[in-house]
């Protein structure tokens, strides 16, 4: 099948690129909210699914990229191992191809790492329809540039991607959730100093002057960390970091656009007037209600990092945040070196 | 970029370098220039045109535009501790010394980050958080005197990187200047950036993508509690089984370190430890909170014993611990002691292959007559074996090369890689042929075009080029066939 299905893509890919016909790249459609809208002849992947390769005791998984996330979860926790960046699915049809190509990590990004860290190879089909692999299936190793990091996050710009490598993880023994009442600011100073001490923290989330703090590991980390920090124990900790995960919480649910500030771990409290939550130890500041645009670019420049309209909104004047002239360049040449006839996704990471 | 008209001469080069503001230190002297006509990969070195070590940012942006447009090549060196010839200079080009950029700008302890200069030695980093009880997880064996520059060219490990990952995973932004002379800020002090991760690329592009002038770091607390233990085994194959079954067992250790029976008893005549007498050691770290060492302590000792540990010490107290890491530490200037010279690969493998390619570099050492030593890092599958030569013998250095290839062609084909954590360099290019086709090697030089179009950081290093691949594989005993088809790849 693997012979066979990628030779048919290259093919495809190369048929497009001939005719200057964009395609549209699609696993399970879950994130198709995601980014610039992009017109062209979908690709469909979400067929081309299975693990390659899974064992346990390398910490090593290898995957089809059209494998749902669902089954790559069950197969791992089968083994007591999980996906240590705890992607958000957002549909029980999402793809491990689509969660790469966004680069979406969940609440445990800052405790564990993101997508891009835990990728260690991947297979992809470029832009002039050319199989290549990049990376491998060994957790240390700099043979090359690293190009399959580089597809995290790319939106399928540069490349389809077609099987992948990851590092997997064990999953922690034991988890408790606590809940803290305070403003944003002390949150802020609190969070920050607690990353800064050796505790089992895999989460942080506030919302409306209380915060809430997973701690994940060994049970003995846990319990000393719990008595340490005090607070009050959650008790349906598990399905509130769930819902955040895939933005169920109410904070997420009415119908209104959603911008995500990623920024500086330590920034003060930046005022928008919408609701917001933060998570990610003060590194992602979700604000739900309608932003102009530059307001939006401006409020983060002070705090070091950069906002997306994630979902909804006026999208007129670009999703992401806009790249300094020196790294659009050398975006501009990436992009015309791996899809020289500009038919991946194009315009999905808005010029790209 | 302007076009050249006649090649750019040493003395174009020379009155470039004059032009900076303000004046930097330039060394053009032959003997003044011996200082760096090599890196630590010493089988190769050359004279470079010149060498300039600016103390600021603004200098080196000066620096490679008027080298650029002349066309000049650029090869950035920082403690020159690299070992596969990334830093060995071309004889057309200026060598750009980083070792006097070595401020520490910042220690934010609430961002728990760290912003230095490119000269500075990774060792300080932690120095300088200590105070505040964070520290810098990447530890190179070199790290006394190896830079964050060269750490970031090299996408440096250590011994730690299971648990704590490489230089990729804790650098959080870097400033650098691509070889258009353009100022490039990358990733930065949030979680993530827009746009392509250019971040990643550049850590582990060996110098060919840009220049780093200053790097933001990401600092970790230390842990509450740290137990290293040695546990000695009758053969390679049991210790080699038991690092796979401590990581089947849901534990992550912080480090396992292997030591075969060549080292040990390097180690053991070079420092007098009093290690167990053994085919092989593993020197086995795990942290974490208090009890939750205890317990993981605890059950790593008993799968090492029934993993046929015949002694398993565990340290009591810090100088124990520091004695135990001795062995480990002191150990390639241990080797130094059994023969005049070795030459130390950097191949990683799946840790399953690990006792059968263990077993298949000692036949080939006997097939060609030649000791080899293993002291690596067991738990990543990450293999150093050390071929010992001697130089003043006519062609023993080309037949530790020889052999080299062979080891790193074993870790190709048991899936792994030619490099886990030392870089191409110039070293590694004919096994670049050999791990990628084609394909990739043209992204890779694409990739490169990307950053630096005219060619002039580094050229010749970390890709090799299609045409030298097809002349070195049509002379390879592979035949240009890839070896065991039938394995997925990377």
């Amino acid at each position: 099948m693997t012979g066979q299905f990628i030779t048919e893509l290259a093919e495809r890919v190369r048929d497009h690129a001939a005719r200057k016909a964009p395609l549209r790249i699609r696993g399970g459609g879950t994130k198709d909210f995601y980014g610039a809208r992009v017109e062209g002849a979908p690709l469909e992947m979400a067929g081309y699914a299975g693990i390659v390769a899974y064992e346990p005791r390398e910490l090593v998984l290898t995957v089809r990229a059209g494998t749902r996330l669902a089954d790559i979860e069950a197969a791992l926790a089968a083994e007591g191992q999980m996906l240590a960046f705890e992607p958000p699915r957002f549909g029980a049809a999402a793809t491990i191809g689509g969660t790469v190509a966004c680069n979406l990590s969940g609440p445990r990004r800052p405790y564990a790492g993101a997508v891009r860290d835990f990728v260690l190879g991947a297979r992809i089909v470029n832009g002039k329809g050319e199989d290549l692999s990049f990376g491998g299936r060994v957790i240390k190793n700099v043979a090359g540039y690293d190009v399959s990091r580089l597809m995290a996050g790319a939106l399928g710009t540069l490349g389809v991607l077609t099987e992948l490598s990851f590092k997997v993880l064990p999953r922690p023994p034991a988890q408790a959730t606590l809940a803290f009442e305070m403003d944003e600011a002390r949150m802020i100073e609190t969070v920050n100093r607690w990353a800064g001490q050796p505790l089992p923290l895999s989460a942080t989330a506030w919302e409306a002057g209380v915060l809430r703090v997973r701690l994940s590991g060994a049970s003995s980390a846990v319990a000393a960390a719990r008595a340490k920090l005090g607070g009050a124990e959650v008790a349906d900790g598990p399905a509130y970091w769930e819902d955040l995960r895939e933005h169920r919480l109410p904070f997420f649910a009415a119908d209104r656009p959603l911008w995500r500030l990623s920024v500086a771990q330590t920034a003060a409290p930046i005022a928008l007037p919408h609701p917001h939550l933060v998570e990610w130890g003060g590194g992602l500041r979700w604000v739900s209600g309608a932003v102009e645009t530059a307001r939006a670019r401006e409020a983060v420049a002070g705090a070091k990092g950069h906002s997306t309209l994630f979902r909804g909104g006026d999208r007129a004047a670009g999703v992401f945040h806009p790249l300094t002239p020196a790294i659009a360049k050398i975006h501009r040449r990436l992009k015309d070196a791996f899809d020289p006839a500009g038919i991946l996704n194009p315009g999905r990471m808005d010029n790209f | 970029m302007n076009a050249v008209a006649r090649p750019a001469t040493r003395t174009d080069a020379l009155a470039a370098l004059a032009a900076v503001r303000p004046p930097v230190r330039v060394v053009a002297e032959r003997d003044e220039l011996a200082a760096f006509e090599m890196d630590a990969y010493i089988q190769r070195r050359q004279t470079p045109l010149a060498a300039v070590l600016p103390d600021t940012e603004e200098q080196v942006l000066q620096i490679v535009g008027s080298l650029g447009r002349l066309g000049v090549p650029i090869v950035t060196r920082g403690a020159g501790t690299g070992i596969s010839g990334g830093a060995t200079p071309t004889a057309d080009g200026v060598m750009l010394v980083l070792t006097r950029m070595r401020a520490i700008l910042s220690v934010d302890a609430a961002a728990r980050l760290a912003t230095v200069e490119p000269g500075v030695p990774n060792a300080q980093v932690t120095v300088a958080a200590e105070p505040v009880r964070l520290y810098f997880a990447p530890d190179p064996s070199s790290q006394v005197i190896s830079s964050i520059g060269g750490n970031v060219a090299e996408n440096a490990g250590g011994v730690h990187c299971l648990k704590y990952g490489l230089t990729v995973h804790n650098v959080a932004g870097l400033r650098v200047i691509d070889g258009d002379g353009d100022l490039l800020e990358v990733g930065g002090e949030g979680l993530d950036s827009p746009g392509y991760d250019i971040l990643a690329v550049m850590n582990g592009s060996e110098g060919n993508l840009g220049v780093v002038t200053r790097a933001t770091l990401r600092l970790l607390p230390r842990p509450e509690a740290t137990e290293t233990m040695l546990a000695a085994f009758d053969t390679t194959k049991a210790g080699a089984e038991a690092v796979s079954a401590i990581i089947g067992a849901g534990v992550i250790p912080a480090a396992i370190e292997m030591m075969d029976r060549v080292v040990i008893d390097a180690c053991e005549r070079y420092m007098a430890l009093g290690l167990p007498k053994a085919e092989a050691l593993l020197l086995v770290e795990v942290d974490g909170g208090a009890e939750e060492t205890a317990e993981t302590l605890a059950s790593v000792k008993a799968i090492l014993a029934s993993c046929g540990a015949t002694e398993v010490r565990v340290a009591k107290g810090e100088e124990e611990r520091a004695n135990l890491w001795k062995s480990r530490k002191g150990a390639f200037a241990a080797l130094a002691t059994v023969m005049p010279d070795y030459y130390t690969m950097d191949g990683t493998i799946p840790r399953r292959a690990l006792p059968e390619v263990l077993e298949s570099i000692y036949a080939l050492g006997r097939e060609y007559g030649m000791v080899i030593g293993n002291v690596f890092h067991a738990g990543d599958g990450n293999m150093h074996p050390c071929i010992f030569y001697d130089s003043a013998k006519a062609g023993d250095l080309e037949r530790s090369e020889e052999l080299g290839g062979k080891i790193l062609e074993l870790c190709i084909d048991h899936g792994g890689t030619i490099t886990g954590e030392h870089g191409v360099g110039i070293e590694k290019l004919k096994a670049m042929c050999l791990q990628f086709r084609d394909g990739e090697i043209a992204a890779f030089h694409d990739v490169k075009r990307a950053f630096d179009p005219e060619g002039i950081l580094n050229p010749g290093k970390a890709v090799p080029t299609l045409k030298r691949c097809a002349e070195w594989g049509g002379l390879h005993v592979h035949g240009g066939r890839m070896p065991r088809p039938d394995i997925p790849r990377f």
